[in-house]
């Protein structure tokens, strides 16, 4: 963005907040009193129970967080919600899916769907190397399925419009997430598709007879935590990365640097896409069903979180994904589960109109 | 035609050229239930298109519905993906004002339903009124925080406002709602309140009519009370309603509002250096937009007869918006004709093209159906890249989107990049 410097103001203006700032703050605090004051009060009361409804959240949270990734990463380079990106995700589901239950990798053409054995079945087998055989298989082969998508979606309906009013690209991105979602009809079915549970809920942690953390919340660590630390090395350490950075904070004066910006550009897609289909894996086997519309709702709710961390910012994702997964399963424990889509939503409202930079956020939005 | 009529054909612009075709598409509506039943045309427009009268009505519905988007998409450039709230509240203010939803009281008002029946209600003329009048409410309420957000960020708030809306329907049977003060924590006394039924909906609405007095005197033309089987007064007024519609925002586009709509479209910071309001100006369009689309749901309600919170989801704002962008972008004539040509599709055609395939190729005869959000999908992208102006472009919309092409020749430099994406 070409950010033309706000003139300084004259030495001797009085410089008081506007009243509007001040109300801005109560309210602000009010809502988190408001929130803090009925948590506390939730854990004093149930101890145990608030500890499994904070467990389940952070679990979910970490899928959120995955997902959110890759809205934050394409929004800061070229400023585009990606819309697809949640159904994106959805397809990387499914894929899991497939390589559980038949076994092997699957190309949904429309109407006609390719199956590439790969003997990873593992919904059919107690042996624990088949089991990570074909956990290590969906990941890989998710996040390459992903990766390719996005970057396809990229080639063929953004880059063309890069040079469009920004709406245009917008739009090509709600047609993209349809067609996704009639590519995942066309793949499985248009009911909820269960996901055989080959990681069993053992518990780790139990008190009393209460499990507070099992074998399936360490599986998304397990997965998710190799995947944070890989993108950091590749966003921090790498040349590649670099260019990322680079084309995110200024995209004239890296291509002046002889920086690829297009091959940037894709590489951006690329990493988003790989992030996405890691999540629909864990969504698979965390939660054990899968859906066609699922990426729509779900994708939402991470954009929420992108948001709530400050769209842009890498850490700000995750830490707003966690928040955001512990609000829903906060809600859906101790509120009415009926208005927790409502919750994250308002929520999304009010970062929006009240700290549209979001927690950590650098980039904001324009118009502010 | 001679030469010299071509020639004058060719170079008059397109207002002079289309003087007729107002008042040809008005004469065409008007006088279409006499002659579709004619045996030649119904062949066609029934055996053929499938163009049931339902369908038509449908039609006329979303063509309002696109309309009334096209003022905040094509007119003031503000990309609202939750228009399907404002037609929610329109149908729901219907279960409310004109139903026996509220059977603990019995209010009449000028209605037709029967004397004395449980439950308000109000006459649905009035009714429709109303719906218009929350539909803006809302549309200013929502408006108010969320309008100083521009492009993606104002899509993503109305589209989480369009998300929130039909949630808050499907749960408002159990409406926490402060009825009083206590002495412990939370110190507010929650009652539950039933607005809306849950997923169980609102039936048996009211249908609209003209009262006795009319239907005698005018022989049943204007009917007392409109029938489920008898469709041609509801074509009728959907055919006015549209009209209204179409003379109104045509007024509205040339007026000073309508001005200020654009030069808040082409450049915010131009058109607020040169005097122009930009909160009001958006909020008015916001409101106008809104009112249409709360007139058409109350409408819709009425036709229907009953109203479910599931019948209102995200797909509908995307149909319209493919209405809006496929028709072109804020020229009247071309989103009128996006509707008619999508909605038709939505309704019947899909299903029509998908038999026809399935008697000569022997395919799955619902695969179009099943299938239409990616064929609306496919529709959207293929817009986008190929024709982002639309069908019928609108001049000044038309050489905004291709300002890119003609400054920098193919290849935009990375300079004209910046103010393209800026001017968006």
């Amino acid at each position: 963005m070409t950010d033309i410097p706000a003139p300084a103001p004259p030495l001797l203006a009085r410089r008081r907040p506007p009243t509007s700032d001040l109300l801005r703050w109560i309210f602000g605090a009010l809502l988190l009193l408001g929130l803090a004051y009925w948590l506390v009060g939730e854990a004093i009361a149930d101890p145990a129970r608030f500890a499994q409804v904070s467990v389940i959240g952070f679990s979910n949270g970490m899928i959120y967080a995955l997902v959110a990734l890759g809205y934050t990463l394409v929004y800061g380079i070229i400023e585009l919600i990606n819309f697809a990106h949640g159904d994106n995700f959805m397809l990387g589901s499914f894929q899991a899916q497939s390589l559980i239950v038949d076994g092997s990798f699957q190309l949904p053409l429309l109407f006609y769907t390719v199956a590439i054995p790969l003997g990873a079945a593992a919904a059919v087998t107690d042996s624990w190397w088949q089991k990570g055989y074909t956990i290590g298989l969906a990941v890989v082969l998710a996040m390459a399925f992903c990766m390719t998508i996005n970057v396809t979606i990229e080639r063929i309906g953004y880059k063309p419009l890069r040079a469009s009013p920004r709406l245009a690209a917008l739009i090509t991105a709600i047609g993209f997430s349809f067609i996704l979602q009639g590519i995942g009809l066309s793949w499985k079915s248009a009911s909820r598709i269960p996901v055989p549970e080959i990681v069993p809920a053992t518990p780790l942690v139990e008190v009393d007879g209460v499990v507070y953390y099992d074998v399936r919340d360490l599986m998304v660590l397990l997965i998710t935590i190799p995947v944070l630390l890989a993108l950091t090395w590749l966003v921090r350490s790498t040349k590649q990365g670099k260019a990322m950075r680079a084309t995110a904070q200024d995209r004239d004066a890296s291509a002046m640097m002889g920086i690829d910006v297009d091959r940037t550009i894709s590489f951006t897609f690329a990493l988003g896409g790989a992030l996405a289909g890691a999540g629909g894996v864990i969504y698979a086997l965390y939660i054990g069903t899968t859906y066609f519309q699922l990426g729509f709702r779900l994708g939402l709710i991470a954009f929420t979180s992108a948001v709530l961390g400050g769209i842009g910012n890498l850490t700000g994702a995750v830490l707003g994904g966690i928040l955001i997964g512990l609000v829903s399963a906060y809600n859906d424990g101790f509120g009415d589960a009926r208005w927790t889509y409502s919750v994250i939503f308002t929520i999304l409202i009010l970062i929006l109109v009240f700290r549209p930079s979001g927690l950590l956020g650098e980039r904001v939005p324009e118009g502010q | 035609m001679s030469a010299e009529g071509a020639k004058a054909w060719a170079s008059a612009t397109l207002a002079e050229r289309g003087r007729w075709l107002p008042w040809a598409l008005v004469a065409l509506a008007l006088s279409y239930p006499f002659w579709f039943d004619i045996p030649p045309i119904s062949y066609v427009s029934l055996d053929v298109l499938g163009l049931k009268q339902d369908v038509i009505i449908s039609i006329g519905v979303y063509v309002m519905l696109a309309l009334g988007l096209n003022i905040v998409v094509g007119f003031a450039g503000l990309l609202d993906l939750g228009y399907v709230a404002f037609f929610a509240l329109g149908a729901y203010t219907v279960g409310w004002f004109a139903s026996d939803k509220f059977s603990g009281t019995s209010f009449h008002l000028a209605s037709n339903a029967s004397e004395g029946a449980a439950g308000i209600h109000l006459n649905f003329w009035l009714v429709i009124l109303i719906a218009g009048v929350i539909a803006a409410i809302a549309g200013v309420i929502i408006g108010w925080p969320t309008l100083r957000l521009r492009g993606d960020y104002l899509a993503i708030v109305t589209l989480g406002f369009g998300e929130i809306i039909p949630d808050v329907f499907r749960n408002a049977d159990k409406l926490p709602f402060p009825g009083g003060f206590q002495a412990t924590p939370p110190f507010i006394d929650f009652t539950n309140v039933n607005l809306t039924n849950g997923v169980r909906g609102v039936r048996q609405l009211d249908r609209p009519g003209f009262g006795e007095h009319l239907d005698t005197w005018t022989g049943g033309f204007l009917p007392d009370r409109f029938n489920p089987t008898h469709l041609e007064p509801w074509y009728f007024t959907v055919v006015a309603m549209v009209g209204v519609t179409i003379f109104v925002i045509l007024r509205l586009e040339r007026s000073k509002m309508g001005r200020a709509w654009v030069a808040v479209r082409e450049d915010e910071v131009a058109a607020s250096a040169m005097g122009v309001p930009l909160m009001r100006t958006k909020l008015w369009a916001y409101g106008i937009g809104a009112v249409f689309g709360g007139l058409v749901g109350a409408y819709w309600g009425g036709f229907i007869g009953s109203v479910f919170p599931t019948s209102f989801f995200f797909n509908i704002s995307i149909i319209v918006l493919c209405m809006v962008i496929v028709g072109g972008m804020g020229n009247v004539y071309g989103v009128i004709l996006g509707a008619i040509v999508l909605q038709y599709l939505n309704v019947a055609g899909l299903d029509k093209i998908g038999r026809g395939f399935h008697e000569v190729l022997g395919t799955d005869e619902t695969v179009f159906a099943k299938y239409k959000f990616l064929i609306f999908g496919l529709l959207l992208v293929i817009m986008m890249l190929m024709r982002p102006e639309g069908i019928i472009p609108h001049a000044r919309r038309k050489a905004e989107l291709h300002e890119a092409e003609e400054e920098g020749g193919q290849e935009p430099a990375y300079g004209d990049l910046y103010e393209a994406r800026e001017r968006a």
